[in-house]
């Protein structure tokens, strides 16, 4: 029998996921709560498991597309009768299809919901009623009125006998035009609304008692914006209903009068749009790369040295070594060179591979190189690093940062290994820049920029008395950033002169 | 105590933010480190046969498959929400199997592992999550309170209810469990002045899983929460959370002293949550990967699997049996889950009161012409 499972909301009261990436394809065999999909939702992105056993027959929706909860994604062949029930989904969320009419589920299964969890069929759909019910106005809310149910509540001493003191909770009758509001809150947001909008149309009594109020009337955020732009709310004549002071008051207010004084802290920027600005919510992997770089820039002093090195050596040499049948298949890039020269360099200075433990003033020298790659990845930054990596030949170190880039690409870099780095290599010559000045990865003590390789005009050959000639040659920048509380400039000098020096003539490594 | 050594009180070291090993905690009751090494503590023993000890990791690995299972479901929307309880398993074992059969526990609504002790349905917990009843099972026969959602309220009803028995002359006592964020509550708060007051037998457990949904356990407390207790006049002990054979240790001790008159106690479970506060809950904006890998590193089972493999307690046949009975138990939850029929929307006048009122019988009337104003399969 074909299932389909149905988007779920995982948080609550979510009415859309995007579908980030399938973790199963047309054909797989799938148990239950193997992990179907990536979905990011507005809260989280989290992994969905099957709730089916079976074979993936199709899946619905392409990755990166955002679907509305409740609607079906995937549609898996449990391998049972359909006329025999199934012993897991029955009830559940999994509409049950006929096979050769995928999408065309029956209404039915679970879709009335306890307190609006659980899937909607459809966005903003609402249950036909009835045809015009005998009395003529349809049956007020629960808890809208506590005494309409039994005796009508007597009108209020001084109340016009027309005209109710209380503007009515429901102006009219719910209609298709009120916006229904999710999340089981369905008929209190209605008359929420309704509500406001019979307030606008009544007089107020803030209103009514006009100059006697003690201060001017202005919801909260309007009062903090007024605040933050150095706003005088009691100089403003307030436009909403019954005279309170609204947003667009306050700002009206500030572009009359352009200059206001700076009352708020100068750093503060007007929380007042620009056309075309954009602000996005600082999160994820975001707040996590902006946490580590303050925290890296604000404790460890930085220096930062540059050396602009002839590579040609290497490049040739990496095309000799590419022939090799240890190499055949394998990527041999010029960060591996790069990698290995580093590696090199750090058995020659041990304490450049270290880290300051201020706790108990103490820096620890590791005792092996947790080789990390900066590598950018459609979620953002990540610093996977190789464990041990000097222990590797060079055809392992090649697989190793095959496997460790591919990996943090395809955003499932695993926790265990973007911890314990202790030295970090960030590529930016593959964006065809020719340097930085980069930022420490926390905890360690030094990152080295590796910057494109260009053919250049270089002086070539030239003894001490000179005399090279200039000729075109592979050339490239490397940049170290130091922590200069563990490592003085000699040090840090010495050991990018030697990563250079492996570059330049990767037969120095022979001496190393 | 002078305001000198106040102010050289240290606020626990930031979780992860150390190298992987438990960090110094002097006053950290443990019987069981992380590697699975049995330690012996000055104050706190405990006395187990084998079986005693296979039972307490039965109960941990079943726990933490229902858990799992729960967890699976609301991502399948059989489920409203669920608050997992991963990592958490031996502080909720190890209070639980410390109750005796005429005490009484009043949880959160995390303390899935205690109700597993009292001998609850998991099903009767899942209804709750599902949306269909408040939790179906009877609080006085299993001795454990309804779930409360609102946070530290429990603590209240926990102390009233220890006064209670207190006046009947029982010989029991109550087990409030609460968690690091509720300790800023009034209702905790009030609630230890009281039990301090009247002597009541009740013994305040915090699971300190160091996150109150976001907000780190520094950012609450200048000291470490089990010396809060001295503020109150009671003891305060903090115990290794993840320790399943020292939170039962230190929270029978705590109980067998409540019984005896001494008043309460203020146990803090130091642990981790794992997972997030509640599937409506992303921790990977709040914290970091480093962070749980390291805490991964104390984990509640796996000590004890390696303490009772190495010593010969239990074999692989044991720990397979084990597993294929939390399988079971996933699948017996999940079948009974998902076929749970929808109760009637009316269900929610019938329960309000013992006796119905006059306005709600009048509201019922409504919503049910309300409801009977759509067309059927409308939706």
């Amino acid at each position: 029998m074909l299932r389909q499972f149905k988007l779920p909301d995982v948080g609550e009261g979510l009415t859309e996921g995007e579908i980030l990436q399938w973790l199963v394809a047309v054909g797989d065999t799938v148990t239950v709560n193997q992990p179907l999909c990536e979905v990011e939702t507005a809260k989280a992105a989290v992994e969905l498991p099957s709730p089916y056993a079976g074979t993936v027959t199709a899946l619905l929706h392409e990755a990166g597309d955002t679907v509305d909860v409740g609607t079906p994604i995937i549609t898996i062949d449990t391998g049972e009768d359909a006329t025999t029930p199934a012993p897991d989904g029955a009830g559940g969320t999994g509409g049950e299809v006929a096979a050769g009419l995928i999408g065309g589920e029956a209404p039915g299964g679970r879709t009335a919901v306890l307190v609006g969890y659980g899937p909607r069929t459809t966005e903003a759909r609402r249950r036909p009623r009835r045809a015009a019910p005998a009395s003529p106005a349809p049956a007020p809310l629960p808890g809208a009125d506590y005494g309409s149910g039994g005796t009508p509540r007597p009108p209020l001493p001084g109340a016009d006998a027309g005209g109710d003191p209380h503007p009515p909770l429901l102006a009219t009758a719910p209609d298709a035009t009120v916006k229904p509001v999710r999340h089981g809150g369905l008929e209190v947001g209605r008359q929420a609304e309704a509500h406001a909008a019979a307030e606008e149309a009544a007089p107020s009594r803030a209103a009514e008692r006009g100059h006697r109020r003690p201060r001017p009337l202005a919801k909260p955020l309007v009062r903090k914006l007024a605040r933050d732009l150095g706003v005088d709310l009691a100089a403003l004549a307030g436009s909403g209903a019954g005279g309170v002071i609204t947003r667009a008051d306050v700002e009206t207010a500030v572009s009359a009068e352009p200059a206001p004084a700076p009352v708020a802290p100068a750093a503060v920027p007007a929380p007042v749009a620009t056309a075309g600005e954009r602000r996005i919510p600082v999160r994820g992997v975001r707040k996590h790369t902006a946490a580590a770089m303050v925290a890296s820039a604000f404790t460890a002093p930085h220096v930062t040295e540059f050396l602009t090195v002839d590579v040609t050596r290497t490049m040739k040499l990496r095309d000799r070594l590419a022939t090799r049948p240890e190499f055949a298949g394998r990527k041999v890039s010029p960060l591996l060179f790069v990698a290995k020269a580093l590696l090199l360099a750090v058995r020659r200075h041990p304490m450049v591979n270290s880290s300051w433990d201020e706790a108990a003033q103490e820096i620890v020298v590791h005792g092996q190189v947790n080789l990390g790659i900066a590598a950018a990845t459609p979620r953002g930054l990540v610093v996977p690093n190789v464990k041990d990596a000097g222990r590797l030949s060079l055809a392992g170190l090649a697989d190793a940062l095959a496997e460790l880039t591919e990996t943090a690409r395809a955003g499932r870099t695993a926790p265990a290994d973007m911890t314990g780095g202790t030295i970090t290599i960030t590529n930016v010559g593959v964006f065809g820049v020719d340097t930085g000045t980069p930022i420490l990865n926390p905890g360690e003590s030094a990152i080295l920029a590796f910057g494109a390789v260009r053919e250049m005009p270089w002086v070539h050959r030239g003894g001490k008395g000179g005399g090279g000639k200039v000729r075109p040659r592979q050339v490239t920048t490397l940049a170290l950033s130091f922590d200069h509380r563990i490592i003085d400039g000699e040090l840090g000098s010495r050991f990018l002169a030697d990563v250079g020096a492996v570059l330049s003539d990767p037969g120095t490594a022979l001496a190393f | 105590m002078s305001l000198s050594s106040v102010t050289t009180e240290v606020v626990d070291p930031v979780p992860g933010a150390q190298a992987p090993h438990l960090p110094q905690q002097p006053d950290l009751v443990q019987l069981l480190t992380p590697e699975g090494e049995r330690v012996e503590h000055p104050e706190y023993s405990v006395d187990l046969d084998d079986q005693q000890l296979r039972d307490l990791y039965r109960d941990l690995v079943l726990v933490r498959r229902w858990d799992v299972e729960a967890t699976a479901l609301q991502r399948q929307g059989e489920l409203g929400i669920w608050a997992s309880l991963l990592g958490q398993e031996a502080a909720q074992i190890g209070a639980g199997r410390a109750l005796a059969p005429g005490d009484t526990a009043f949880p959160t609504y995390r303390e899935h592992g205690v109700a597993w002790t009292r001998g609850v349905d998991p099903l009767h917990v899942m209804s709750l999550f599902r949306g269909v009843d408040n939790g179906g099972w009877d609080p006085v026969a299993t001795g454990f309170n309804l779930y409360t959602v609102v946070i530290g309220a429990q603590c209240l009803h926990a102390t009233g209810y220890a006064m209670g028995l207190q006046r009947d002359g029982a010989e029991a006592a109550v087990l409030a469990f609460f968690g690091d964020g509720a300790t800023s509550q009034g209702e905790v708060n009030e609630a230890m002045i009281w039990a301090a007051s009247f002597s009541a037998p009740v013994v305040f457990f915090c699971q300190n899983n160091q996150y109150a949904i976001s907000v780190p356990l520094e950012r609450q407390s200048r000291v470490p929460l089990y010396r809060r207790a001295a503020g109150f006049g009671f003891p305060g002990v903090r115990v290794d959370g993840n320790d399943v054979l020292a939170v039962l240790a230190v929270t029978k001790a705590a109980l067998a002293a409540a019984r005896e008159g001494q008043g309460p106690t203020f146990v803090e479970a130091f642990t981790y949550r794992m997972g997030a506060h509640t599937t409506s809950d992303d921790p990977t904006r709040y914290r970091l990967a480093s962070e749980l890998e390291e805490w991964k590193l104390r984990d509640p089972i796996a000590r004890v699997k390696a303490y009772l493999a190495r010593s010969g307690r239990a074999g692989s046949d044991f720990f397979a049996a084990v597993e294929a009975e939390a399988d079971e138990l996933a699948a017996r939850i999940r079948r009974g889950t998902v076929e749970m029929p929808d109760p009637p929307g009316t269900a929610m006048f019938d329960q309000a009161y013992a006796e119905q009122t006059p306005p709600l019988a009048a509201q019922q009337a409504q919503f049910e012409a309300y409801q009977a104003s759509f067309e059927e399969g409308g939706e």
